[in-house]
């Protein structure tokens, strides 16, 4: 089991620990989010990277940021689980990317990145992966309407008569 | 004089005999994104057995068909290869928009689906269900070859009157913006209960 007040004493008292039962949560500053990761891959054994994904806050009661980055990491000899939360403000919610330490990084920061917003610094090729590369909008953010903007009526008509 | 015709000829006109031969030997181009596509696979397979209704030719490519079944919902990445599939496809061809997904967006009124593909592509026969059972795509083919053996025509002239799109038309952007920005009234009913005694 990783120690976290060892966390605490190595990148400051601003990271903040919760727990649920085995759900271990670390909540990080954008700013030393890599160093963390980091740290955590080459010396903790988080050596797969599970997920990457966001949460949009956007009029969540009590919430102080806009988005929220969520790294579920696994030590697979140790199966021990460690979640990483990092949020993240309007206006550019930028990242550094996590790509160097784990390649599956590439996809995963793609889709955050399509439907949130949140860009990924240094990644090698952060472009669209869900929507078709001309959409223009971010449709997980909370001020996205679910029905979209008018994306889903916007093509040409082929009637019959010509084709 | 009159002559009697030879054994085994016959006389039609070559409309009838153009549609005699199309409706019997559809060759179905298969565009199956979801569920309706397995229920599609099913129609074909030996228990339901389409190959009885002469449909059975299911080809992977646009160009030696001449149906397309739209089984599934439509994305809006997806629109624009379903539309060049069917312009690939040689004439005379048919549509047929397979379940709820693909006549009307079913349950998936979001931003990403496309609410009926006959908004921008000509269906001819809508096959409703989710999914439809496969009796109920083999009776919506057994219904296109009779329509195409009493109005199909040897050259396609049926096909030059059909010069708008058959969907309903879409929302447009202003209207979509006034729901989206629309503010429930203080005290106003905004949900009736049906009245279940009449």
């Amino acid at each position: 089991m990783i120690d976290i007040t060892a966390l605490q004493a190595q990148f400051g008292s601003e990271l903040s620990l919760s727990e649920f039962r085995d759900n271990r949560r670390v909540i990080c500053p954008a700013e030393k989010a890599h160093a963390l990761l980091s740290h955590l891959y080459h010396a903790a054994g988080f050596n797969y990277l599970v997920d990457i994904t966001a949460v949009d806050y956007l009029e969540w009661e009590n919430a102080t940021d806009r988005f929220g980055v969520i790294y579920a990491l696994l030590n697979m000899e140790a199966g021990e689980r460690l979640y990483v939360k990092v949020f993240v403000n309007d206006p550019h919610p930028t990242l550094p990317t996590v790509y160097n330490l784990w390649r599956g990084a590439d996809w995963m920061e793609r889709e955050v990145y399509d439907m949130f917003g949140i860009t990924f610094a240094g990644h090698p090729d952060l472009r669209r992966i869900l929507s078709p590369d001309e959409f223009t909008a971010f449709p997980l953010r909370k001020d996205y309407p679910l029905k979209g903007r008018g994306e889903r009526h916007n093509f040409p008509v082929i009637t019959r008569a010509d084709s | 004089m009159a002559v009697g015709l030879p054994e085994n000829v016959f006389l039609t006109k070559l409309d009838v005999a153009a549609n005699w031969v199309r409706s019997n030997s559809l060759w179905p181009m298969p565009f199956a994104t979801a569920c309706c596509g397995i229920e599609l696979m099913a129609t074909a397979s030996s228990r339901f057995d389409l190959a009885r209704f002469g449909a059975e030719v299911m080809r992977f490519s646009p160009r030696q068909c001449d149906l397309l079944i739209v089984a599934g919902r439509v994305v809006t990445k997806m629109l624009p290869v379903l539309q060049r599939i069917w312009l690939q496809m040689p004439e005379p061809k048919w549509c047929i928009s397979m379940g709820a997904c693909a006549c009307s967006g079913g349950v998936f009124d979001t931003y990403a689906v496309v609410q009926g593909v006959d908004r921008f592509i000509p269906v001819d026969l809508y096959v409703p269900g989710c999914p439809p059972r496969p009796e109920q795509l083999i009776a919506g083919i057994i219904e296109l070859q009779n329509r195409i053996k009493q109005t199909g025509t040897l050259n396609g002239r049926e096909f030059i009157q059909r010069t708008e799109a058959t969907g309903p038309e879409p929302l447009e952007l202003e209207e979509l913006r006034r729901l989206r920005q629309a503010t429930p009234v203080e005290g106003l009913p905004i949900f009736h209960a049906p009245d279940l005694k009449t």
